[in-house]
């Protein structure tokens, strides 16, 4: 993956651009030293590494503020950083560059159950945020599998998804306003906790931008009071079209489950073998949830278990207690460790319209064949957004570039299709280079225009997102300017 | 008046002319400062493009009437589920209401506060910008982040930023059953406790407003589903609430829709002559706006989204009696600058008035002035020569 050349003027004035840094915030929020910054090298796309210039960690708006005039005047580019999970490589540094991590800002200003809001600092995680309701009976909606460890001001930047956003939606249906500090350092609010925006709607492009129009401090989040309970069905069928037309039926029939998860055969064997689930061994299994109280869900599953039952199942459980449902989910859950066990792996993120299905995954699996690397498939079956899981060998040589070409091969596909290259994940360099084949050069251009607007230098994070043949002319502009 | 066939007639029109132009759909909806201008109208790039009832997803082209849209989809036993306005009735317009104007106006309903905007259900936008180029964003699926979300900037800008040619939108299936519980308070402090404590408890409100009534206020909440699930979240709830009052139950469907269409529509408060459309918590918009100004003037008021959203009404000559229309205006808005917890916190926008008034304030709610800029700047990259719909926003 290209990126592009350090800019030798910034790392010339590493010694000076520290101690202004150090004027503006405490020492241990300042790291530079070479073994130090070795910590923010990658994020989770960990075939890409690069250490920074410098990495801070301020704790207020207004250190985060300090730090960016400090950047804007040295021209200094700023990667913005949550937890480093990313899959997309957003957070990933470049030499030039000062990592700007919020993992100290992780506050909870206010609670508001009766206006259903909270607010907090970005770098809170994502389960930390439901963490904080949750005793009072509310909770977060959107569940990254990586909630854990995950903070929201990625979950914004990425517009992050989870299991259960078929019914809740995703980052951007539940959050509220943001404060977000600009390139140069100005700070400025975008929505509030109220409902809709009184004039354009910047935040809706702020969320899922990346962090390359500003770094966001604080987020306004929709809570919710918690249904009453859950309970999963879990289904194995004997081929992807038949487990596809249930998910089209169910979907149809007016249920509306809170998820709708799929897995394929070698993802199925793979879980079993590294979990112990307990799932069948047969081509499509799928875990469909719903909520309510008790009679609710009875009625819910009644139709589901009916629908299932009409396309002769290979297996049908419903659960019956919280150890059984805690089971069916166990495999789904494992999945990513499970095909961990047996390789290294890359793990995809491509949305394809859902009647697409069975001839995505059959044609997955002829490529899976063609470049003799073994492929899974686990994904959000109810919104079509597919994880398809390449195993590979980091120590083979020529292995990873085998995988990258044929993960671009499936986003192609999926595009082709009439879906997209990320459903969830984001671009970051991962996928960048593939803009070119979901969007023409206008399309890019207009977005890149926004960009020009709130970071007219094209310092944060400017080399992710966009093909770096199609942002060149704005990053040089930027540089000559300086 | 200008009425391109498709995308490719409007981009050549739009390259080739000087503008400005006055953009409509159906022209029920005339929000915002007066637009001088020759009228461009999408209503003739008109047709349902794809629907799969399957993937609930449906696209069409921006000039489709909403009423096709929603006969297509209840043919399939499905719907918006936004729940757009009908302007009509209360701004006194007459035309066909089109997808694409729900879109520029991010029309909503009163399941916005459940489900979500018109902005949250759109997946994917077509239109053609200042310069006469043909722009898409989003796509038709429904998990999509590749790239920047221009879809979201889309909904909501009242044709400022680009003539919208194609939107697509994820819907859902009608759900089984619905029931309505009625309440009837005396006060709006009352009124609030109700909806608070519905929202607050996990029987899954879809509707929650506040009529205006004589000597008493009509608190509505609405319950949608299969019909076990209906039949037993109005059991708990009207236990819930028994303390306030008498809960009555309305069942049958008819009642039940044209109930919420009322809602939906603001029918209460269509024989005013000015209507602001205010937006803020429910805790800021009563203690900060209706409680100040219902102590001092006689207006109507209607509350949607759980008190989140006011409607508030007046005749000119209630607003005559406070000190004339824009005094009321910039009052209004300045309660609501003052009130929000943070600056923009909450807008009020004028969506009702004569177009002398309309043309002499700022309709919208004033932004931040780090804000106000980059809007502005969003808007110069669309539309560089400043051609549509100028100064409606402000
Ligand atoms: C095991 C695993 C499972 C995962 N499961 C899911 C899943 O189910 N759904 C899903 O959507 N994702 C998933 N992810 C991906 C990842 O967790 C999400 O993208 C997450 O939102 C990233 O959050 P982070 O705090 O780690 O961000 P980081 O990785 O630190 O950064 C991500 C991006 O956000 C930007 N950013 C960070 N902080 C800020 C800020 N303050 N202001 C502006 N921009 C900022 C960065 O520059 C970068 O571009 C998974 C990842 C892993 C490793």
């Amino acid at each position: 993956m290209q990126m592009p050349e350090p800019n030798l003027s910034v790392l010339s004035r590493k010694a000076r651009i520290v101690s202004r840094l150090l004027e503006v915030l405490p020492n241990d929020a300042v790291i530079h030293d070479e073994a130090e910054t070795r910590a923010y090298e990658c994020d989770a796309l960990t075939a890409y590494r690069c250490p920074p210039l410098v990495a801070v960690l301020p704790s207020t708006t207004q250190e985060v503020a300090d730090v960016l005039r400090i950047c804007h005047a040295e021209g200094v580019p700023v990667v913005p950083r949550g937890s480093g999970t990313s899959l997309a490589g957003g957070a990933l540094p470049t030499a030039d560059c000062v990592i700007l991590g919020v993992a100290r800002m992780n506050d909870v200003i206010e609670v508001d159950y009766d206006n259903r809001f909270v607010r907090v600092q970005s770098g809170r995680t994502n389960l930390s945020v439901t963490g904080a309701v949750e005793a009072d009976g509310f909770f977060y909606a959107p569940d990254p599998s990586s909630q854990l460890a995950c903070a929201i001001a990625g979950n914004i930047a990425m517009n992050s998804g989870g299991a259960h956003c078929l019914k809740y939606g995703v980052t951007t249906n539940n959050l509220l306003g943001v404060t977000m500090v600009l390139m140069d350092g100005t700070v400025v609010e975008l929505g509030g906790a109220h409902m809709d925006a009184g004039g354009l709607d910047l935040l809706g492009v702020i969320c899922g931008s990346e962090g390359q129009l500003g770094v966001v401090t604080e987020a306004t989040l929709r809570i919710l009071p918690k249904p009453e309970g859950a309970r999963p069905v879990l289904m194995g069928y004997d081929s992807n079209e038949v487990a596809g037309q249930v998910v089209s039926d169910i979907i149809k029939a007016g249920v509306l489950p809170v998820a709708i998860e799929f897995m394929d055969r070698p993802c199925i064997r793979a879980t079993e073998a590294f979990a112990k689930a307990g799932y069948p061994d047969c081509e499509a299994l799928l875990i469909v949830e719903v909520e309510g109280s008790d009679a609710e869900i009875d009625e819910q599953l009644a139709l589901i278990t009916e629908i299932a039952r009409r396309h002769n199942p290979v297996e049908l459980r419903e659960s019956t207690s919280a150890e059984e449902s805690a089971r069916i989910w166990l495999g789904r859950k494992s999945a990513f460790g499970a095909m961990g066990q047996i390789n290294d792996y890359m793990c995809l993120d491509g949305t394809i319209p859902v009647s697409q299905l069975p001839y995505v995954l059959r044609r997955i699996g002829e490529m899976s064949k063609e470049y003799g690397l073994g492929v899974g498939n686990v994904f959000h079956a109810g919104d079509g957004n597919m994880h398809p899981l390449i195993l590979f060998d980091a120590n083979k040589p020529g292995d990873l570039e085998k995988c990258e070409a044929f993960g671009a091969d499936i986003l192609r596909l999926c595009v082709e299709v009439g879906g997209c290259l990320t459903g969830e994940h984001g671009v970051g360099i991962e996928k960048r280079d593939l803009m070119v084949d979901q969007f023409e050069p206008d399309d890019l251009d207009i977005q890149m225009s926004v960009k020009d607007v709130f970071d007219p230098q094209w310092l944060l994070n400017p080399a992710k997102v966009f093909p770096l043949g199609s942002s060149e002319t704005r990053r040089s502009q930027a540089l000559a300017a300086e | 008046m200008m009425t391109p066939q498709n995308e490719a007639e409007l981009a050549d029109l739009v390259a080739a002319a000087a503008g400005p132009f006055r953009i409509v759909g159906g022209g029920t909806r005339p929000v915002g400062r007066p637009v001088e201008g020759d009228t461009l109208s999408a209503a003739k790039m008109s047709g349902i493009v794809d629907y799969e009832p399957g993937a609930l997803t449906l696209v069409a082209r921006a000039g489709t009437p909403v009423e096709e849209i929603e006969a297509a989809l209840a043919a399939e036993g499905q719907r918006l589920p936004f729940e757009p306005m009908d302007h009509r009735g209360l701004l006194g317009t007459s035309g066909i209401p089109t997808i694409g104007g729900v879109v520029a106006a991010n029309v909503s309903g009163p399941r916005r506060m459940a489900v979500g905007a018109a902005r949250d259900f759109l997946l994917g936008v077509r239109f053609v910008d200042g310069m006469g180029r043909r722009l898409k964003n989003g796509g038709r699926v429904m998990k999509n982040v590749t790239g920047y979300d221009l879809v979201k900037l889309a909904a909501g800008s009242y044709g400022t930023l680009g003539v919208l040619t194609e939107v697509s939108f994820k819907v859902l299936p009608v759900p089984e059953t619905i029931a309505t519980l009625e309440l009837s308070v005396a006060d709006g402090a009352v009124a609030q406790v109700a909806m608070t404590r519905a929202l607050t408890s996990p029987f899954e409100v879809s509707g929650a407003a506040v009529l205006p009534g004589e000597a008493r206020l009509r608190v509505i909440l609405r319950l949608e589903g299969f019909a076990g699930s209906v039949a037993y979240r109005a059991e708990q709830l009207s236990a819930l609430l028994a303390d306030l009052g008498t809960v009555s139950r309305i069942e049958d469907a008819a009642a039940n829709a044209a109930l919420w269409q009322g809602v939906r529509d603001v029918v209460a408060l269509s024989g005013c002559d000015l209507v602001w459309r205010v937006s803020a918590t429910a805790r800021d918009l009563r203690a900060g706006v209706l409680e100040p100004l219902q102590a001092k003037t006689n207006s109507l008021v209607q509350l949607d989204w759980a008190g989140a959203l006011g409607w508030i009404g007046m005749t000119a000559a209630q607003a005559e009696a406070t000190g004339g229309a824009k005094a009321v205006h910039e009052r209004i808005q300045q309660m609501v600058a003052d009130r929000a917890a943070v600056p923009g916190g909450g807008h009020a926008t004028l969506i009702k008035g004569p177009d002398d008034l309309r043309a002499d304030v700022s309709v919208f709610q004033p932004e931040a002035p780090a804000v106000a800029a980059l809007a502005q700047g969003v808007r110069a990259k669309f539309d560089p020569k400043g051609i549509f719909n100028p100064g409606l926003m402000g």
